[in-house]
């Protein structure tokens, strides 16, 4: 008898809240890594926190059987954000960006500075003292700076974020981070009720802004039959300009989860796709291909990591990735869960041994 | 955090957009009236307390008065399309530099109160001739996080949205947010009511949160010429020196108030404030205005037959962003140094102010 699925309810909304409100920029991944221990712990065998911080998490089907594959889930812990890099005195710092941020975004925002949260802000010269040229020009990040008030003390190295507090409006989420904190919880979930037919790998990787890092070794620890990349990916499903059609939307919001079949780091292994495609098709969850293109996840440095791992990448489509403030939508995040609920069960030994066509 | 702080941040919960001041009026009207003997609203929607004194004029001669504008609008935005999708395209009440919004939290006043989120589109559906240069408000969209049907029934042309950041107090005694301007110099001259009620005083004052500011002073015109005052004072916000701004326009932060000097204000009540605050060791700078001074006192001055005008600056950083930042004791100072001014007024000050040539 199949297993009951875990969907989207309100103990899962508060988990995802409490993680996206955390504060995790790459490198400094402690206060998300101290929640996912304190959730997966109870319901692991085995877990191990490594050298470079990422949560690997083992849990294994019960019973013997020679011919269980073994799945690794991904999902990244850290998200974009600033460093302090110098003091200008009384409470003025500039700062540097990790991750792939837009200057344009970060002017007039509330950020949180350390791991003390000290309330800071990134103000602008006043429109009163601009000149229209000066307003034809985005404002540099050198001309920014994080004020914490006079006589406000953070160190340099202090790592910095958008105080964008967690907010559900009708089907929506509003949220900093939702990139990938709505991974690391949809990898929380499977573990509250893992597939009887597999032996999961869950990391939980770091530094996946700055280059997939973390993933990398966790692929190398494991050493697994195959891994699925759970990450967010940019809904860019806004109108045009100009009234014509948007034809690079990469997803769209409400859509259903995205599964990859091409992005700037991985060709998806399509044994893969198909199994997640067919799942859906069958299952009849919603689901729709990401737009091949640009961008990638922590399975562009899995898929290649040791002789080589079967891989492929499922999204919850996110508007305004890596700005203070995402959107996503509770459907998708619910159908992806299930898709990957799903997919899970269905996976056999026989799945890797069929030849890639 | 001074005593005022409450009801200053109870101000820049509501919205007020300029004509659109009644949430923010009655707020202030609830905190005016045990201070006051009088309280009403001009035809253009300005809030006016009248506090008596205790002069007694000679028969068919009216008691002098002062009348104190601070302006109680804040800038904004108004929805003028709900696009494709449900977005809102909308255009700006007051002066605002577009670079500063992406990302902002609003609230839309549509037939219900709705929380949106300002946003930059992706570039692919922007113009490419934008670039990565700034993008303009005719791009930037509201997103409100429901399907455009329930946009439909909720929000229309014409809605009013206001700034959502949530204000915060920073290190050293300031406080960030959006509206401080001007609803800082509100809570000043609430101090100053506060002050007034353990001091005698001749004349009749009449405290005025002034309508309109941001677009085109209606409120202190209208209101100046329905009271007639033999004197006006405004207090605004002015220039703090900060990241971005450092020239001599700007004042410090959190050293005391500023003391307008141009042709906009009248040179006896500025060197009768000016001594008064020598005199009572309140710390100030003087705040040179070759033309415009950018506040009320641009058209109490004009009013009328002309009435001799005054301007107190509260120093703010980051003005018309959504955080703006401004020291507290310069909003107590501030409102101390009018308390004093009026307790100070002779009955015969008006037949005093001369011209030294």
């Amino acid at each position: 008898m199949a297993a009951k699925n875990v969907t989207i309810g309100s103990p899962q909304i508060k988990l995802l809240e409490k993680l996206c409100n955390a504060v995790g920029v790459s490198g400094d991944e402690g206060e998300v890594r101290q929640i996912v221990l304190a959730e997966v712990r109870p319901l692991a065998d085995e877990v191990k926190v490594d050298a470079l911080g990422n949560v690997l998490v083992t849990k294994k089907a019960p019973g013997k059987s020679a011919r269980r594959l073994r799945v690794m889930l991904d999902a990244h812990m850290d998200e974009v954000g600033f460093m302090l890099v110098a003091e200008d005195g009384e409470g003025i710092y500039r700062f540097a960006t990790v991750g792939g941020l837009d200057v344009r975004q970060l002017v007039g925002k509330p950020v949180l500075v350390g791991q003390s949260k000290t309330p800071g802000v990134i103000g602008a010269r006043p429109i009163h003292l601009t000149t229209p040229e000066e307003r034809q020009r985005k404002i540099p990040l050198d001309q920014l700076r994080i004020d914490i008030g006079p006589g406000g003390k953070a160190k340099l190295g202090d790592r910095a974020t958008f105080a964008t507090k967690f907010r559900r409006v009708g089907p929506s989420i509003f949220a900093k981070a939702i990139d990938n904190r709505i991974g690391c919880a949809t990898l929380i979930e499977i573990l509250k009720n893992p597939p009887a037919n597999v032996d999961l790998c869950l990391s939980f990787s770091v530094q996946e802004e700055i280059g997939l890092r973390g993933a990398k070794v966790a692929a190398h620890y494991f050493d697994p039959d195959l891994a699925i990349a759970i990450d967010s990916t940019p809904a860019n499903d806004l109108p045009m300009f100009d009234g014509s059609e948007n034809i690079s939307y990469n997803t769209r919001l409400g859509f259903g989860p995205a599964i990859y079949t091409y992005d700037a780091g991985t060709l998806s292994d399509p044994r893969l796709v198909r199994l997640l495609a067919e799942t859906g098709d069958t299952e009849k969850i919603p689901y729709q291909y990401r737009q091949p293109g640009g961008g990638g996840t922590d399975a562009g440095s899995i898929h290649r990591a040791l002789a080589g791992i079967p891989t492929v990448s499922v999204s919850v489509p996110g508007r305004y990735a890596h700005t203070s403030t995402l959107v996503a939508s509770v459907d998708d995040w619910k159908n992806t869960l299930a898709l990957l609920q799903a997919a899970l069960r269905r996976i056999g030994p026989e799945l890797l041994t069929t030849e890639r066509p | 955090m001074p005593e005022f702080a409450p009801f200053l941040k109870s101000l820049l919960s509501v919205s007020g957009l300029s004509a659109n001041e009644i949430s923010v009026g009655s707020l202030i009207a609830d905190e005016w009236r045990p201070q006051v003997d009088e309280i009403s609203y001009s035809r253009l929607g300005s809030l006016h307390g009248l506090k008596k004194g205790n002069f007694v004029a000679a028969a068919g001669d009216k008691r002098p008065s002062i009348l104190i504008a601070t302006h109680m609008d804040a800038i904004g935005l108004m929805v003028t399309q709900i696009a494709e999708g449900g977005w809102l395209r909308v255009t700006s009440i007051g002066g605002i530099d577009a670079r500063v919004l992406p990302g902002t939290p609003v609230a839309v006043h549509g037939r219900e109160d709705l929380f949106g989120v300002i946003v930059q589109p992706p570039a692919r559906t922007l113009p490419a001739s934008l670039g990565d240069g700034p993008v303009g408000l005719n791009y930037l969209l509201v997103d409100v996080g429901l399907p455009q049907r329930q946009v439909l029934e909720r929000v229309r042309v014409g809605d009013l949205v206001s700034f959502a950041t949530e204000p915060t107090d920073l290190a050293g005694d300031v406080i960030s947010g959006h509206s401080l301007d001007n609803r800082v110099s509100v809570a000043a001259l609430t101090v100053a009511l506060q002050e007034l009620r353990w001091k005698s005083h001749a004349w009749d004052v009449w405290a005025v949160a002034t309508a309109q500011e941001e677009e085109n002073l209606g409120g202190a015109f209208t209101s100046a010429f329905a009271l007639k005052p033999d004197l006006a004072l405004a207090i605004d916000v002015t220039f703090a020196k900060g990241p971005g701004a450092n020239e001599w326009q700007t004042y410090p932060l959190g050293k005391g108030p500023t003391l307008g000097f141009g042709p906009n204000l009248h040179p006896f009540v500025h060197n009768r404030l000016k001594e008064l605050a020598d005199r009572l060791e309140i710390p100030y700078s003087v705040e040179v205005l070759p033309q415009h001074s950018g506040t009320d006192a641009f058209a109490t001055q004009v009013t009328a037959e002309g009435i001799p005008t005054m301007v107190i600056g509260i120093p703010l950083r980051y003005m018309h962003t959504p955080v703006e930042v401004v020291a507290y004791k310069d909003i107590q100072r501030a409102g101390r140094l009018v308390a004093e001014f009026i307790a100070a007024l002779e009955p015969d000050f008006v037949q005093k102010i001369t011209w030294d040539e």
